[in-house]
Order: C-alpha cells, then sequence, then structure tokens
C-alpha cells in the first residue's frame, strides 16, 4: 500500500474579502521530500502554510497532514507539523529553555529535557538556553523558532522564509540543520525569496501566483523545460543585420556577442549557426547558459500575470 | 478525541502564572497598594460618620467591596493584557499552532487570572487586618464568591482580549465598562442608601450581586438574600463561560487574521 503523503491539499481556496487568495490549490508532498513553496509577495504561500497549520480556515477543499484533516482531525494535525513563522515572535518573559519547555508541554509533552537539550546543542544555543528571550540577536531568535517548531518532533516541518534577514554564516548553518533533519526522514516544507537556497536544497518545486499554482514540478524537470536555455554567440567581428527569423529570439545583441533563446526541444542549433552565416562571420565561442531557477521563476510569473 | 489535555492545559496555566509573577510588583503589589489607599483615605474620612450594617464600622465594611473589586479587577486585567500582547506582538502564534482545545485553553488563562485575582486579594486582606478588624462568618461564601466573581470577569477579560485588535481598546473597555460597574455595584456604600431610581438600577448590575454575596460572607449581612447573589452569579459565570469557550472553539479575532 502506497505511504499516505506528508502533506495533502486538494482544491483548497481562501479569499479575504474580494481578494482570491488561494484559488482551487491542490497538490501532494510524499514523504521525505524537500518541498519548495516559492512565489512573488502576495502569491498566496503565508495563507497556504496558515491553513496547513490550522492558524486560518480555507473557504474550501481539503487539507491534511500524514493523513490527518487539519480541521476535522485538528490534533493529530498539528501533532505532526512544526511550523517556523516567518516573523521574528517571542514571548519577553521567558528565557530560551523556559520558552521551549512551554512549548513542549503545550503539545502534552512531560519531562522532553534531553531533546530540548539536543536542539539546543545543535543550534548552537546551549550558551544561551537560560538567557531572556528579549537579550538575543535576530539570528538567534530564529534559531530558537526552529528549535520551537521541532520541540514535539514533528515529522513534517514548515519553514515559511526561515532566513529572510538572516547573516550568510547563520544561513548556512540553518541549512546544514535543515538537510540534516531531511536525512534523518523528515519532510520539509520551505518557501523562501532567496531561489538559489530553493534550487540548491528542494526535489521538487512549487510556484504559487496570485493565488493560483502555475507549476509544480522536480527541481530537475522546472530546469530543463528548455524554456529558458540561452545560447550565446561571439564572433570575431560586430554581428550585424540578423535575419527577421531570428529577430524574436534576441534577448541581446551588443558588438561581437549575440545572445538568443534556445529552446532545446524545438530549437536546431545548426539551423540557428546557418542563418547567422551572413551576419557573424568568424564565431568563435557558442555557449549555452543553463537557466537558473530564478530565470524560470521570472519567465513563470511573467507569463501568469500576462495571461491575466 | 475529547478528552481534555491535562498536561497541555497545565502548561499553559504555569506560563500563565508565570508571566505574572515575574512582574509581580506590577501585577500584585501595586494593586495592593493602591487598595490600601482606598482604605486609608476613605476609612479615615468616613469612619464613625457612616454605619452601613449595625455594628460594623465603615472601613470594616469596605474592606470586602475592595477586596472583590481588587479580585475581579485583577482577573481582567491578566486574561485581557495577556491575550492583546501576545496578538499584537505576534506570540500567539505559540498557543495557536499546538493541539489545544478551546477548553484546554480556557481552563489555563482562567485558573491564571483566579490565582492573580487571589494572589492580590490576599495581600489586601493582610495588610489591611493591621488596620481595621475585619470579621469572617464564612469562609465558604467568601472564597466561593471570589471564585465566581473572578472566574466571570476572567471571562470577560477574554471576551475583551479576543475582540480587542489594540490596547486602548482593552482600556476603553476596563474604563467604560469593566470600572463603572465595579464602582455602581456598592463598593463603598449599600445600594439601600441610594435613591429609588439608581436603586432599581443597580439591581440589575451583575456585580452588585458578587459584592454584596461576598460581603455576607464577611459579616452575615447583606442587601439581598445571599442565594439570590449566588444565583445570579453563577448563572452569570456560566454564561459568560460558555461564550468565551464558544469564541475560542471558533478562532473568534485570533485565527483567519
Amino acid at each position: 500500500m502506497a505511504k499516505q503523503p506528508a502533506v495533502s491539499v486538494q482544491h483548497v481556496s481562501k479569499a479575504f474579502g474580494s481578494l482570491q487568495a488561494l484559488s482551487d490549490v491542490s497538490f501532494d508532498i510524499p514523504q521525505g521530500e524537500f518541498f519548495g513553496l516559492l512565489g512573488p509577495n502576495g502569491a498566496g504561500k503565508s495563507t497556504l502554510i496558515s491553513a496547513l497549520a490550522g492558524l486560518l480556515q480555507a473557504d474550501s477543499g481539503q487539507l491534511s497532514i500524514l493523513g490527518a484533516d487539519v480541521s476535522r482531525d485538528y490534533r493529530e494535525a498539528r501533532k505532526n507539523i512544526g511550523v517556523v513563522p516567518q516573523e521574528l515572535v517571542m514571548d519577553p518573559f521567558f528565557s530560551v529553555r523556559e520558552t521551549l519547555a512551554f512549548q513542549s508541554g503545550y503539545f502534552g509533552l512531560r519531562n522532553n529535557d534531553a531533546w530540548i537539550d539536543e536542539l539546543l546543542e545543535q543550534l548552537n544555543l546551549s550558551d544561551k538556553a537560560d538567557t531572556n528571550m528579549r537579550k538575543l540577536s535576530g539570528g538567534m531568535k530564529r534559531r530558537v523558532l526552529i528549535a520551537q517548531a521541532l520541540v514535539h518532533k514533528p515529522p513534517v516541518l514548515v519553514l515559511d522564509e526561515p532566513t529572510a534577514g538572516v547573516d550568510v554564516e547563520l544561513r548556512q548553518t540553518l541549512w546544514r540543520f535543515v538537510r540534516r533533519l531531511h536525512q534523518s526522514g523528515h519532510t520539509i516544507v520551505l518557501t523562501t525569496h532567496y531561489l538559489e537556497e530553493a534550487e540548491e536544497l528542494c526535489d521538487r518545486i512549487a510556484i504559487i501566483d496570485q493565488g493560483q499554482m502555475i507549476a509544480l514540478e522536480t527541481k530537475d524537470d522546472l530546469l530543463a523545460r528548455g524554456l529558458g536555455s540561452k545560447l550565446l554567440i561571439r564572433a570575431a567581428h560586430d554581428i550585424t543585420a540578423v535575419p527577421e527569423s531570428l529577430m524574436p529570439k534576441v534577448t541581446r545583441q551588443e558588438g561581437r556577442e549575440l545572445e538568443l533563446v534556445f529552446n532545446r526541444e524545438k530549437d536546431s542549433m545548426m539551423d540557428i549557426l546557418d542563418g547567422l552565416r551572413g551576419a557573424a562571420n568568424h564565431i568563435e565561442f557558442v555557449s549555452v547558459l543553463e537557466d537558473r531557477l530564478e530565470d524560470v521563476f521570472v519567465r513563470l510569473t511573467a507569463n501568469n500575470e500576462a495571461q491575466r | 478525541m475529547n478528552t481534555i489535555n491535562w498536561i497541555a492545559s497545565y502548561t499553559l496555566l504555569r506560563k500563565e502564572v508565570a508571566r505574572w509573577v515575574k512582574v509581580w510588583l506590577q501585577t500584585v503589589m501595586a494593586p495592593v497598594m493602591t487598595s490600601l489607599l482606598y482604605v486609608l483615605v476613605f476609612g479615615h474620612v468616613l469612619e464613625g460618620r457612616l454605619e452601613v450594617f449595625p455594628g460594623v464600622s465603615y472601613t470594616a465594611f469596605l474592606i470586602p467591596g475592595l477586596l472583590m473589586m481588587s479580585v475581579i479587577q485583577n482577573a481582567f486585567a491578566n486574561t485581557s493584557s495577556s491575550l492583546i500582547q501576545s496578538k499584537v506582538m505576534g506570540s500567539i502564534v505559540f498557543i495557536l499552532l499546538p493541539p489545544f482545545s478551546a477548553l484546554e485553553m480556557y481552563l489555563a488563562y482562567i485558573g491564571a487570572a483566579v490565582l492573580r485575582g487571589f494572589a492580590v486579594g490576599l495581600g489586601v486582606f493582610l495588610l489591611a487586618v493591621f488596620y481595621v478588624n475585619v470579621p469572617i462568618n464564612n469562609i465558604g461564601i467568601v472564597i466561593g464568591f471570589a471564585l465566581l466573581g473572578s472566574v466571570c470577569v476572567g471571562s470577560l477579560g477574554m471576551i475583551a482580549g479576543m475582540w480587542a485588535e489594540k490596547f486602548d481598546q482593552i482600556s476603553a473597555f476596563q474604563n467604560f465598562f469593566i470600572m463603572p460597574l465595579t464602582f455602581l455595584s456598592g463598593v463603598f456604600y449599600s445600594i439601600n442608601s441610594l435613591p429609588p431610581f439608581w436603586f432599581q438600577l443597580s439591581r440589575f448590575n451583575p456585580f452588585f450581586y458578587m459584592i454584596d454575596g461576598f460581603r455576607y460572607g464577611f459579616f452575615g449581612q447583606s442587601d439581598q438574600p445571599v442565594m439570590t447573589s449566588f444565583a445570579i452569579m453563577l448563572v452569570a459565570t456560566l454564561v459568560l463561560a460558555a461564550i468565551t469557550i464558544r469564541m475560542l472553539a471558533n478562532g473568534y479575532n485570533l485565527r483567519d487574521q
């Protein structure tokens, strides 16, 4: 029997007044996957995460965590998920250890000190365990938020832009930690504005824009769509008079260099080079520039905007 | 799935108690000091001029009213400030993400409010008895009314905390609703001394029954039969508790924001 998905989102819609924040969004995340949820600001990512975490009620559709419906079986669903919120929120009355001990108790766990110590150790917070939350730096507060999300050992961890405003060193530390969690079997759902992070970490990526899912593919498929590859051509002399047939593909023409959109499934490199024979003598260099996730993301969200 | 997770509820209770204990000067000593000033000023000015109940000095009469006022005002302050503070600061998310039921949350918040109310009330009483002799006719009635009053007004605090989106709305709720009902409930006087119109109006003020019944526990005398006050308080408390639990279950102004 197939394992049930770690996260299941089926036909979920949510509106705030006239703003349609989510529109019939559906996808499953298998257990153990590192899943990226990308989208521009206001796309609906945080709304979706809030609905998964039970922080808001979807207007329609079903959401479940490891088979537990987030509304009907909310107790089980919430035990299965840990959420690292986007904002650096904290309770200013308590120390780091008190914060984690309370959070652990909220999930009905007693005698959880060993795991709390391990979390403190792994997140380099041991020496701050008895420090009041108010006295921590932004980066340390972020690490406490991650520890809070993991204190009840949830199999699914949702990180909502965890590295926003975090310095490079801490970001690397956080990712090493999250990678270890993933390797130990956790399902990770990540939203981030740093697309190189998603490209580096995620197995599969969903792109959401204006409340709609516009892409849901493995990272490799997304990058290999061929939509965004570019062909860079450098000639011995300035390139002039590019044939009309190639003009729609040209993205840059500067002196000896010409850059064209190149779709590996539809375009033939030989045809392009033949077409340029008259315009660019002595081609010195030809290179296919692979798309970065950022290029694909920008193109997909721009297309979605254009179709509206 | 309807069983109560006592560990979760008890943990939230401990956290809510720790919240006011850590700032005890502000949350306990300051209201105790305010109440003692009332005792000193009103007791000094009115002692010997008024005898509300036969054989009971005015200052002694004043103490139960001030005690109850302290208990309920602090019960209100505890629940309302905790909720609005965590809403404004965003830390409410740590309470909303765990699998709390509405009843578990309610018991924890109200428990902490009752304990703070009792701590302030005990502080006022222990210091006041140095100043004036206050008899206790029936300790069960004293504790029973203090409990009902703090649960009732603590629930109002939760309702206000959920409803409000800014600190000044809580302040308005306290100053334009709780304070007038408290001051016009017979804390400083017997409603029998009021003109007929104000007397009748006071009988519609639930806070009056809270204080009148509480005072009966001390002196064995009251404006209304103590069982009437108890019945009215019990109904008011149950109704407010039910409304509060319903609002928590619906996530009123907590979720879906």
